[in-house]
């Protein structure tokens, strides 16, 4: 067992065996024990932010669950709902005694009864090696269940987790309260992503001081990235913090045609056109400036023969449908602006539309239950602006070929 | 006091918008806009009525 | 007490208990014509949603009290062997147990509508909505016992008023039907038959019942009461 020096860190090991218990402590050796406050405090030194999308500190997260009393569970988030990531399933198939390991570090440190590993179904053989792993696990460890549930984009929000687990319904709930005041079982629950987990273990195992050799002061350690579009290697990488975008469509394979726009962050996220994705980093504040953030770590390249409005279209439409359908506001409202975005992506536009959409995405911002109207949102009126000269130009994007991306 | 919606529970019945019209008005489809959150307090009595006559209690009284 | 009611006579506290059975018959009426239609949204300038709401509510608790004061005279009222538990335990009574056991049926059922509705807050909207749904059972319930119990259900005038209460409520579930608000297809099938065959099931009912000789007798009344009849 060795730190691994540079990159791979959580993909280290990967093709040799890794998912099996064996190889996993060939590799990274037996788990750690820590004190209940030890594991804190080196999560905290590292720097480490959740990994699914919310950016959240994760010790302070941690430190929120460990003080309540009678924590029911901690779970393992590798729904991955998100179409253009893959990321938790590369890592739940791959090296899934590396997630576990971190979500059996946190259940001593939240004296949680149980894990919950809860997984979608478009994972495929990922589950099978999940469960097997689970098989593997030690007698006498916190006992580890592994849950399916549906591929819904919104299933994956955490308070949707929680209510899957309860009743079997993927669908968010209102807060407060969050999960870590009342979650599974109206009792404190610590919901991480399956990468943060990840992390976790490998932080317990190498030292805070190991994890910040990569990245940067405010963005330390490494990430992964699920890369698609027009790219020659699409697929999951892991990469430091810090890294400059030109640097990261190198390393995957670079375009495989000319590129107009990079979107960041997911379906959820936003646009960056390339002569502003050439000289931005896989930071926050690099990113921050240019409105955007990594999100759940999601890049998809979008070619210049696209129509970025038609893109822009395909996936509004796509969130409209996959609303929970439990507030009006995303009900109504994110079916009304893909319809809008439709009309201006096709020409058939009235003079009013492109204002009625921005207005309504103003309006459902922070109205639903939960983040679903928000991120749609935000991701039409950033394909607005960076697309806008589609709008002027008045092209209809039927004319142009379209880019599945 | 603040009041807030809660969106699940919420079915654009409307009555809030009717007792409040000074704080909530409706959006295009007939839902619920919290244009100000703190209740004035001559407004208490008539929030405390709309929050008993929503018939879905979607309607929330925050006291602070 | 029944010393009292001898007193001063069966008839004042008969004539109570019809009239504020019949008055009660009314509100409940009232009281599921607008929540049967509350949420089509009707309203209007005059009468805000939260009026008509309000009105639903207020009118229900009116009909409550009523209620009471019909079961009361009732009980005080000697000339019918019917006691104060009667009023909560059904089919116990001698005195035409089938209809009069009816309405106990029915005033179980407002009471829980009533109670749980004051407690809506505790029990939560989900747990609330459900037993709100009884509402359905309980009007047509204390409508049986209206044409099966009342000494007045031959007499033109309660006909009328009884007929203008079915077809009222009849109307307005057709309407709500047709709406088809928050109704699945089984539920929807429900509805439709409900509306139609209750209005008609109350027509022939009154006509083989208490508009066909001999009803109180064959409503069960206590033979010993019978010739005062």
């Amino acid at each position: 067992m060795s730190a691994p020096a540079g990159l791979p860190r959580l993909l280290a090991g990967v093709g040799a065996g890794m998912e099996s218990s064996a190889g996993h402590q060939r590799r990274h050796g037996p788990l750690p024990t820590l004190s209940t406050t030890g594991l804190i405090e080196v999560v905290e030194r590292s720097g480490l932010r959740g990994r699914g999308g919310a950016d959240f500190p994760t010790a302070a997260k941690l430190r929120a669950v460990a003080a309540r009393r009678k924590v029911s569970a901690v779970v393992v988030n590798g729904s991955e709902t998100e179409p253009a990531s893959r990321k938790d399933v590369t890592l739940l198939e791959h090296v899934p005694h590396l997630v576990l390991d971190g979500a059996i570090l946190c259940a001593h440190t939240v004296q949680a009864d149980s894990v919950f590993v809860r997984m979608s179904a478009r994972a495929g053989a990922a589950i099978d090696s999940v469960e097997t792993a689970i098989a593997e696990r030690a007698a006498g460890e916190t006992p580890i269940a592994l849950v399916v549930g549906p591929d819904g984009y919104v299933g994956g929000e955490e308070t949707a987790v929680i209510h899957q687990l309860e009743s079997g319904i993927a669908k968010p709930t209102y807060t407060p309260p969050r999960p870590y005041e009342k979650g599974y079982r109206n009792r404190p629950t610590l919901i991480q992503n399956a990468e943060t987990l990840a992390q976790i273990a490998l932080i317990a195992r190498y030292g805070p001081a190991w994890y910040r050799q990569l990245g940067t002061d405010e963005d330390p350690g490494s990430t992964l990235l699920t890369v698609s579009g027009a790219v020659a290697k699409p697929g999951v990488y892991e990469l430091s913090f810090g890294t400059p975008l030109h640097q990261l469509i190198d390393a995957v394979g670079g375009p495989s045609e000319p590129l107009q726009a990079v979107l960041v962050g997911g379906y959820f996220g936003n646009w960056l056109s390339i002569e502003d994705a050439w000289h931005t980093r896989l930071a926050r504040e690099s990113l921050r400036e240019h409105g955007a953030s990594l999100g759940a770590g999601v890049l998809v390249a979008l070619p210049a023969r696209a129509s970025g409005l038609a893109e822009c279209a395909r996936i509004a439409s796509y969130l409209a449908d996959q609303s929970a359908g439990q507030c009006g506001p995303c009900i109504h409202g994110l079916r009304a602006i893909a319809d809008g975005v439709q009309e201006l992506a096709d020409g058939t536009a009235s003079a009013g539309t492109l204002e009625r959409v921005r207005r309504w995405c103003g309006e459902v911002d922070g109205r639903g239950a939960c983040h679903h109207p928000n991120g749609a949102a935000r991701f039409v009126l950033s394909s607005l602006r960076v697309f806008s000269h589609e709008l002027a130009a008045g092209e209809p994007a039927s004319r142009r070929r379209r880019q599945a991306v | 006091m603040k009041i807030a919606v809660n969106p699940i529970a919420c079915e654009g019945h409307g009555m809030c918008v009717e007792l409040l019209p000074e704080l909530i008005r409706l959006d295009d489809w007939g839902y619920p806009v919290i244009e100000l959150e703190r209740v004035p307090r001559r407004l208490d009595g008539l929030a405390r009525r709309a929050a008993d006559v929503c018939p879905t209690l979607a309607l929330l009284l925050v006291e602070e | 007490m029944t010393a009292f009611a001898l007193t001063l006579g069966p008839t004042w506290y008969w004539y109570f208990t019809r009239g504020t059975g019949i008055v009660a018959l009314l509100l409940l009426t009232a009281v599921m014509v607008l929540g049967i239609l509350g949420p089509l949204r009707v309203s209007s300038p005059r009468w805000p949603r939260f009026a008509v709401e309000t009105l639903h509510r207020d009118l229900s608790l009116l009909a409550i009290l009523l209620i009471i004061a019909h079961v009361v005279t009732t009980v005080l009222d000697g000339y019918a062997p019917i006691g104060l538990i009667n009023a909560i335990i059904p089919f116990d009574s001698p005195y035409r147990t089938l209809w009069l056991g009816l309405g106990t049926v029915a005033f179980d059922l407002m009471l829980a509508l009533v109670i749980t509705s004051l407690l809506r807050r505790r029990i939560g909207h989900g747990s609330w909505r459900f037993i709100h749904w009884l509402a359905y059972a309980s009007w047509p319930i204390a409508v049986l016992h209206g044409i099966g119990t009342g000494s007045d259900a031959a007499a033109w005038w309660f006909v009328a008023i009884t007929a203008v209460c079915v077809l009222a409520v009849a109307g307005a579930g057709m309407i709500r039907v047709g709406r088809a608000i928050g109704l699945a297809g089984g539920w929807r099938t429900t509805a439709v038959i409900a509306t139609i065959a209750i209005p008609v099931g109350a027509v022939i009912f009154t006509i083989v019942g208490p508009l066909a000789p001999r009803w109180a007798a064959r409503a069960g009344t206590p033979s010993n009461l019978m010739d005062q009849k």
